[in-house]
């Protein structure tokens, strides 16, 4: 049960990559190389990041350690200019079960579900509860429990006010129904 | 012996006369501590106070001790306050000490300020207070607008400096260039760089066209190249130059204009800002090229590829040079074979995420080692970094005082030998005697810190993220670095056995701050307990909320409302952050409610 619920969220995510809308400067690659084979949530929590691609890059908040300042020049630069409501990032908390403190994310640093996969991997990768197979739920502006991935990321950003990582059983409940 | 009594006979006026050949701060502080005499003469003709934490010493208490002061430099948040570790209104507040200068220090002149958050209204005071004000160099600082600036421009008589660097500036308009009287002809210095919206141009020319002894001008991005070009023509003796928009179509006359103005400029040393920089205006700058000593071209994406190398070859008495990433291994192979006497260099990222083609990897940096054998600052953003090449660079680069390298993954390891990079960093710290600074990153075990707690001797300041294995990495450090002065850790798991390893050692450093690592309560508590004498003080943006979706056993729920004690509770809980610094000022009087001081 569990696999399946990862597989077609898998695919979803692969599906979604394609109608992600991208801005960049003329000439740079912003399309992350895809990983050979599907990574299943067994895996995700054991692998280092290193093994998963040369392209794969976790983000936490504070890192890569570069000012605000600086962080906002280069958004501009990649956004086209406008900066938009973009100040300050869209930090979220970020609870898992069985971990003794809560992380936060910045939504904004993420390209799409996979490096928000990848990089919850790596913040929470030191806890012992990370052994265990995990899904990611996330609060939406009503306040329900969303499994990720169902929507599209843009719209998941807007809507997401908190990510909880549960343990895989308890997730069964949240898979979406066709 | 004799020489010491023989001092005493000295009226105070020698005594004072004498000290003012010392002007290293330590020195004057270590005076101050040889009796009383000189405690009080020192006191009183102390011009410079550097205040490195501002929580380490009440306002009032330093006012009082110093009414000559006229020039004082005060650091507020924690370094990694940068990187928004630290949550808004944690402190830092400029307010109490404006306030105390005001009351107690009236020949003030001088203001330097690191991450401190500045009202309008301490601006406003400020330059009322002060008749003499004359310099104002704001970093990383927030809280203010340019109604501030404006407060400033218009009231500071002989206003000398003004230097804003990267920071958060609530936009009000362009007004506040309008505000400098036009009897104010005493600016040297000017930047506003980090200003993100318009400026009233005719305004900054009339400025400049009345600042004779204009030695640094650095513009925002909105001014264009043809004020810049009718600035320059203002000011040949400029040395320091932030452009503003360096977008220039063909042959204009506008750039036309520029070619000639920088010509004149024979004094010019340090180049920055070249935003959206044509190739063509590039092209304007080469003549200048040669006297190059600084250059910052890291707000510059578009110079990267052979634009950058044509630049850059030009530059051969370079001894700063800031870029991004996108220069390549290639550009970084330029540069040293073009600029010899590079003593810093600084290579940020362009693209926060992921791996482009063009970015640095380890051949950079080792070619940069090896045609630059003065280098003795780095910082160094790349995907991945061998071993072998630290080795190399550290033989070459024998005078590293500051060192800091960023791998963007956390934990990554050597791609060539999947090892830790334990041995490259350990080369860096057995091989540079003078080293100040030091931030590593990539895949390390306690190893590492083993080697820096038995080479890095001279290390005052030591940054780690996602690193060690063991309590016994950072207790290397703590027992092996002597003067070491700042400690900031985050995402690496030492607990309460680092913690309280030597606490002593606490009390002969500035700060320690970690983040995300394995430190309970029950610690911190142990902490604060044994050693009075500093504040330990723990972020936690806990909400009841939280006590939900844990279920590791602690249950009750806490309620925080003023409650900066925790007594009730498990003192087993994980510590989200802490920061513990040593203070003369005890407990914060203005934490706010997530800042609890144990």
């Amino acid at each position: 049960m569990e696999g399946q619920t990862q597989a077609r969220y898998d695919a979803e995510v692969d599906n979604l990559k394609d109608t992600e809308l991208r801005l960049g400067l003329p000439g740079s690659d912003e399309e992350p190389k895809k990983a050979p084979k599907k990574r299943g949530l067994e895996d995700s929590s054991v692998k280092a990041p290193a093994e998963t691609g040369p392209t794969a890059k976790a983000q936490v908040v504070g890192w890569p350690p570069v000012r605000s300042y600086r962080k906002n020049s280069i958004q501009m630069v990649k956004k086209g200019g406008d900066q938009n409501n973009e100040k300050g990032g869209m930090l979220v908390k970020v609870s898992m079960d069985g971990a003794p403190y809560l992380r936060k994310v910045d939504l904004n640093m993420y390209k799409g579900y996979r490096e928000l996969r990848e990089g919850l991997d790596v913040m929470f990768k030191c806890f012992p509860a990370a052994k265990d197979e995990f899904a990611v739920a996330y609060e939406d502006k009503d306040g329900d429990l969303m499994l990720v991935g169902d929507v599209p990321w843009e719209m998941f950003i807007t809507s997401c006010k908190k990510l909880r990582i549960m343990k895989g059983n308890e997730a069964i409940g949240l898979s979406s129904s066709p | 012996m004799k020489v010491q009594s023989a001092m005493f006979y000295f009226p105070e006026e020698v005594i004072e006369h004498i000290f003012s050949f010392l002007t290293h701060h330590p020195d004057r502080n270590t005076v101050s501590t040889v009796c009383k005499a000189w405690y009080k003469i020192e006191r009183l003709s102390r011009c410079e106070v550097f205040v490195g934490n501002c929580y380490a010493i009440r306002p009032d208490r330093a006012a009082a001790r110093f009414p000559g002061l006229r020039s004082l430099t005060l650091k507020g948040k924690p370094h990694f306050a940068d990187f928004d570790l630290v949550p808004p209104d944690w402190g830092g507040l400029a307010g109490p000490w404006i306030e105390a200068m005001a009351r107690s220090c009236p020949n003030l002149e001088e203001l330097r300020m690191k991450r401190m958050v500045v009202s309008d209204e301490s601006l406003e005071l400020l330059v009322h207070a002060f008749p003499n004000f004359k310099a104002l160099v704001l970093v990383s600082c927030e809280g203010f607008s340019t109604d501030g600036l404006a407060a400033v421009a218009r009231s500071c008589k002989s206003l000398r400096e003004l230097d804003l660097q990267e920071n958060e500036i609530e936009d009000r308009g362009p007004r506040w260039l309008n505000s400098f009287p036009d009897m104010c002809t005493s600016l040297v210095s000017l930047n506003f760089a980090c200003l993100k919206g318009e400026v009233n141009l005719k305004s900054l020319e009339r400025l400049v066209c009345r600042s004779p002894n204009l030695k640094c001008l650095r513009l925002n991005r909105a001014v264009p190249v043809e004020t810049l070009a009718k600035i320059m023509n203002q000011c040949p003796n400029l040395e320091d130059l932030g452009t503003g928009s360096l977008l220039a179509d063909q042959f204009s006359e506008a750039y036309v204009s520029l070619i000639s103005a920088l010509q004149k400029c024979k004094k010019l040393r340090s180049l920055s800002g070249f935003w959206d920089a044509s190739p063509l205006c590039l092209l304007a700058v080469y003549p200048i090229c040669a006297n190059l000593t600084g250059l910052n071209l890291s707000y510059a994406p578009t110079v990267q590829g052979q634009d950058f190398i044509n630049l850059i070859q030009h530059c051969v008495k370079l001894l700063r040079l800031w870029v991004l990433d996108s220069v390549g291994d290639k550009g970084l192979a330029v540069v040293a074979s073009a600029c010899k006497e590079l003593q810093e260099l600084r290579v940020f990222p362009s693209d926060l995420f992921a791996a482009g083609p063009a970015t640095v990897t380890e051949e950079g940096l080792v070619a940069i080692s090896t045609g630059c054998p003065k280098l003795n600052s780095l910082l160094y953003f790349c995907h991945s970094m061998t071993n072998s090449a630290l080795i190399t660079v550290s033989k070459n680069c024998p005078n590293f005082t500051r060192f800091r390298l960023c791998i963007l993954e956390p934990r990554k390891p050597d791609p060539a030998t999947n090892e830790p990079l334990d041995e490259g960093f350990g080369a860096v710290v057995k091989t540079c005697k003078n080293l100040r600074r030091f931030s590593i990153s990539g895949l390390l075990t306690d190893q590492v810190f083993y080697y820096i707690g038995k080479y890095a001797k001279a290390l005052e300041m030591l940054s780690i993220a996602f690193a060690g294995d063991t309590d016994q990495g950072m207790t290397y450090v703590l027992n092996g670095c002597k003067n070491l002065r700042k400690l900031e850790i985050r995402d690496c798991p030492f607990g309460d056995g680092a913690l309280l390893a030597d606490v002593t050692k606490y009390e002969t450093m500035r700060s320690l701050w970690m983040s995300s690592c394995d430190i309970s309560l029950r610690g911190c508590k142990a902490l604060a307990t044994k050693m009075p004498s500093l504040n330990v003080e723990i972020i936690n943006e806990w909400e009841a909320e939280m006590e939900e979706n844990l279920n590791n056993g602690v249950a009750e729920v806490i309620s925080n409302n003023n409650n900066k004690h925790i007594n009730n509770g498990n003192d087993e809980r994980k510590v989200e952050k802490l920061y513990v610094y040593r203070t003369v000022g005890g407990p914060r009087t203005d934490a706010p409610d997530f800042v609890w001081t144990l």
